[in-house]
């Protein structure tokens, strides 16, 4: 499961580009920032973590699912 | 046994809890342009750090000016922010007289090859003990894209709008044979083998450097044509060949092998040598005239 700092986020794409899973793609909609921020695509993460670090702006994260509850 | 399971908790570690231990989040979102490398050799210097298990207590992290020098302010670590291409003076100063700290140097091309140059071969010649990471990308970002040493011949700037006449310094073989005892140059795509490097040279007791090749998508992409940025970062994988896959070449490949190395650029973990750094041998020094 991925989570995402819009904050942080400045829509370069290499995460999209680059995941080997094809787990996310730009947001139909342009958010405040005027970017396409990636979106997880639904039941494709293995949770390889690549995106974690080739993100030049850490702003994208892998969670494990129950991590998120709490 | 401890040592296994500490070494496991560090593999189990987060990406989250790596950013909320060293970043300062007050100063991000960080100034990079996107898609710019600098960004990753931060990441992948906080993961080396992380892995090493430095005390941040006792590491200071020193830096220039340009782009790559603005890294140290986005650390939780104290830091000096010198003047432009002298933070390895500074750095020098800071390990001889407190030599239980850790010294860790931010750079730039233009900052380390250009009007920093001479104090980067001296402080490679006598072999300090400070890690330095050297962000080449070719170019002077932050001033808008002018040459620097480093930029290679033909390659556009706003001060070489015809394409540059002058034959570049390779960062790396200048570390090399200036004296640095462990050289490694990698580029940003792969994430592993810097983290790995980085945390090598935090381990070599002397002048350790680590060059990472970095896209810098604004200034040098623009005037370059090099296209989207991952057009940009991909063309780095095509453009590096690991220093093992050269030589191999070299020694036993065939003509046209050999004629594609010409434009190669090797990486990998380029010199490591055993050598007693200054900062040691002055410490030795003063022990030995102080009885
Ligand atoms: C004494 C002095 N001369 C010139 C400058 C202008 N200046 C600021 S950054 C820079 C170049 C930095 O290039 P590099 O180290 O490659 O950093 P990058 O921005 O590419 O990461 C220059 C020339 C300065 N700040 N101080
Ligand atoms: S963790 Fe791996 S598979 Fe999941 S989105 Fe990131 S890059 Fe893709
Ligand atoms: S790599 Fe990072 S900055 Fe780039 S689009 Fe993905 S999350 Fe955003
Ligand atoms: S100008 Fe170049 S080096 Fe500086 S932040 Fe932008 S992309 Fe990076
Ligand atoms: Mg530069």
């Amino acid at each position: 499961m991925i989570e995402l700092n819009e904050e942080y986020c400045k829509g370069c794409n290499l995460c999209i580009e680059y995941c080997p899973r094809d787990a996310l793609e730009p947001a139909e909609e342009l958010n405040e920032k005027g970017i396409h921020p990636p979106v997880e695509v639904e039941d494709r993460c293995n949770g390889c973590r690549l995106c974690e670090l080739i993100c030049p702006d850490f702003a994208i994260t892998v969670v494990e699912e129950d991590e998120e509850e709490d | 046994m401890e040592e296994k399971e500490e070494k496991r908790k560090v593999e189990m570690i987060s990406a989250k809890e790596i950013r909320d231990k060293y970043l300062r989040h007050d100063m991000m979102p960080h100034i990079f342009c996107t898609g710019c490398g600098i960004g990753n050799v931060l990441d992948y210097t906080l993961w080396a750090l992380e892995k090493e298990g430095l005390d941040m207590d006792k590491t200071v992290f020193l830096s220039g000016i340009g782009c790559s020098s603005r890294l140290p302010g986005y650390i939780d670590v104290d830091s000096l922010h010198t003047t432009h291409g002298r933070a390895l003076a500074f750095a020098t100063g800071v390990k001889i007289t407190n030599p239980e700290l850790n010294v860790i140097v931010f750079t730039g091309d233009g900052d380390c090859m250009g009007i920093g140059g001479n104090h980067f071969i001296h402080a490679c010649r006598r072999n300090i003990d400070i890690t330095v990471i050297a962000v080449n990308n070719y170019i002077y970002g932050m001033t808008g894209g002018q040459v620097a040493p480093t930029t290679p011949e033909g390659d556009y700037a706003t001060t070489a709008p015809y394409g540059n006449l002058e034959p570049a310094f390779d960062m790396s073989e200048m570390a090399i044979s200036s004296g640095a005892t462990y050289v490694a140059r990698w580029g940003v795509k792969r994430p592993n083998q810097p983290i790995n490097s980085i945390q090598e040279a935090l381990q070599n007791k002397g002048m350790s450097f680590v060059e990472m090749m970095s896209p810098c998508t604004t200034a040098y992409s623009r005037q370059n044509r090099m296209g989207t940025i991952e057009e940009f970062w991909d063309w780095y994988e095509d453009k590096t060949i690991l220093a093992e896959d050269y030589e191999k070449i070299e020694q036993y490949g065939s003509e046209e092998e050999k004629e594609e190395l010409e434009d190669k650029i090797k990486v990998g973990v380029l010199h490591k040598e055993k050598k007693k750094s200054l900062s040691e041998r002055i410490q030795e020094l003063i022990e030995e005239v102080q009885v």
